[in-house]
């Protein structure tokens, strides 16, 4: 048991220590896996800021309610003790019509196209708050409101929220098929350098084997290298994501100011970050493990 | 006790390297297998270790089968036979300690007691004071002596050697002879496959030796 354990140390020490003896090899081959895996795992954060964006949307389920233009004020009155009374509606709030012509002459650009009118073109409306984020229960209450009487028009925003809900199914497949190709670019990197490196050993090995070394005991140094070569690269993946997070939201700040917002994109979660680095790690190892069961076969009896 | 019984060894293509050996090695014994070069000595030392496999027929060492052996069993039968090599197989890239470590590293032995038994057997070869040298500004006769070290340093009760003095000068043949002698006196057996008839005659002064000859591939005495 010790003596196991004394062999993984050593493999291990030797690991780290043929990466520091070539850094630029090194350096460049955890690169090319970083850009591999740094491609979906940036669009995997653009999907997820897209979604909180989206989420924090439809965070406000509500329809507006616009009555028609010869309501009476009775006949509002009714409408909104109507909708106090529906279920699950949290909150209903009333713009007058005359409110709503007050805001549009108060717009610089508007206040001369009211003026020509003659009278108020706009209704008095209803904006209903709903108290379920549930595309549906919006659905149904809307189409009730939808029946009663002075009622011209009632307008639902849950239907783009869900429309974004779905692009957003669509892009996460699409950067579930992107990770799944890329994958395979890591495993044959380490496929090939841990060929490579059993080509240059090939006497070391040979003879490790023909001295008694079992076949664990040589695989066991690849292991560490692919798992090794394989962090590095998330670790470079990690970097490019968030190097590159950082010079977006430079363009991002600017975009959301125009719209009177403070969104920014976000880096994942710590425990996103730490599974990427985990899946970048088992890539290298299978890499090895393909490479070293592949390669070993030349050095059995005959 | 190692036991070959009518042991044939066929390559790919046809060409039949043994033909139906027998032989009996007794422990201790020290065993010269003469013949010219493609006689079939490599071959029969090889199947020793499972370097290679007999075609058909048996390889019993210490009671094992050795030539129907697992391949996970392979290396801890390797580990108690020593071997020389006929390239030596010495690595240029570390030193002749370093060498002679790799038997023991290669198994975990605990460092400390690994650098002990590696000066031992550099030792029982007179190159201790070469240690940290690089194999390769070792004379011939170091670099052979270097091979035996690293073959002896796991205390095997086997040792083969291929040609070990081919391409020596008669005093460092005879250096090497001896040490094989030694060894041979202290209980290993000793199998050596050579064409050098004057190694064998050294040896047979100094110890009760046997020769077997091996011709296109049989034994013929």
């Amino acid at each position: 048991m010790t003596a196991w354990l004394r062999l993984h140390a050593m493999a291990f020490a030797g690991t780290l220590a043929k990466l520091a003896a070539t850094p630029f090899a090194t350096l460049l081959n955890a690169l090319v896996i970083g850009v591999a895996l740094a491609l979906p795992a940036g669009a995997y954060v653009l999907l997820v800021n897209l979604q909180t964006a989206a989420r924090g949307v439809s965070s406000d389920p509500e329809f507006s309610v616009f009555m028609a233009l010869d309501a009476q004020k009775a006949d509002v009155a009714d409408i909104d003790k109507r909708l106090r009374a529906l279920p699950d509606v949290a909150r209903v709030e009333f713009r007058s019509r005359e409110a709503a012509l007050a805001e549009f002459r108060r717009h610089p650009s508007m206040g001369d196209v009211i003026a020509a009118l003659d009278r108020n073109p706009l209704p008095d409306a209803f904006i209903v708050r709903v108290a379920r984020n549930d595309g549906e229960v919006l659905d149904a209450l809307a189409a009730r409101v939808r029946g009663w009487p002075n009622v011209e028009h009632v307008q639902v925003d849950s239907a783009w929220v869900r429309r974004v809900a779905a692009a957003i199914g669509v892009g996460r497949a699409s950067v579930l098929i992107l990770a799944a190709l890329l994958s395979f670019a890591l495993l044959a990197v380490t496929f090939n350098t841990i060929r490579l490196q059993m080509l240059t050993q090939r006497d070391e090995i040979e003879l490790a084997k023909l001295l008694g070394a079992t076949n664990g005991t040589i695989r066991r140094p690849f292991y560490y290298y692919g798992a090794l070569l394989g962090l590095l690269g998330g670790g470079a993946a990690l970097a490019i994501v968030h190097g590159a997070l950082h010079v977006l939201n430079r363009s991002v700040a600017d975009l959301a100011r125009q719209y009177g917002s403070d969104f920014r994109l976000d880096s994942l979660p710590p425990q996103d970050l730490a599974s990427l680095l985990a899946f970048a790690a088992l890539l290298g190892l299978c890499g090895a493990w393909l490479s070293v069961t592949r390669h070993l076969r030349e050095f059995e009896p005959r | 006790m190692i036991e070959f019984s009518a042991v044939t060894k066929r390559y790919p293509g046809g060409h039949e390297a043994l033909r139906s050996v027998s032989l009996k090695v007794g422990d201790g014994e020290l065993l010269f297998i003469t013949g010219h070069s493609g006689a079939g000595k490599s071959t029969l030392l090889k199947l020793l270790p499972v370097i290679e496999r007999a075609t058909s027929g048996s390889v019993i060492v210490n009671g094992q089968n050795v030539g129907t052996m697992r391949l996970a069993a392979i290396p801890y039968l390797r580990r108690n036979i020593g071997q020389i090599f006929q390239d030596q197989k010495l690595l240029y890239d570390r030193s002749v300690f370093d060498n002679v470590m790799l038997p023991l590293a290669v198994t975990g032995v605990h460092p400390k007691d690994a650098a002990r038994r590696a000066r031992a057997a550099l030792d029982k070869v007179g190159l201790l004071a070469r240690e940290k040298s690089n194999p390769i500004a070792l004379s011939g006769g170091e670099q052979q002596r270097l091979a035996i070290a690293r073959a002896i340093v796991n205390r095997p009760s086997i040792i083969i050697a291929d040609e070990p003095t081919s391409n020596l000068d008669a005093d460092y043949a005879a250096e090497i002879i001896d040490l094989f002698v030694a060894f041979h006196q202290v209980g290993v057996t000793v199998l050596i496959a050579t064409h050098d008839e004057t190694a064998v005659a050294r040896a047979a002064t100094r110890a009760q030796t046997r020769c077997v000859a091996l011709r296109g591939g049989e034994l013929v005495s």
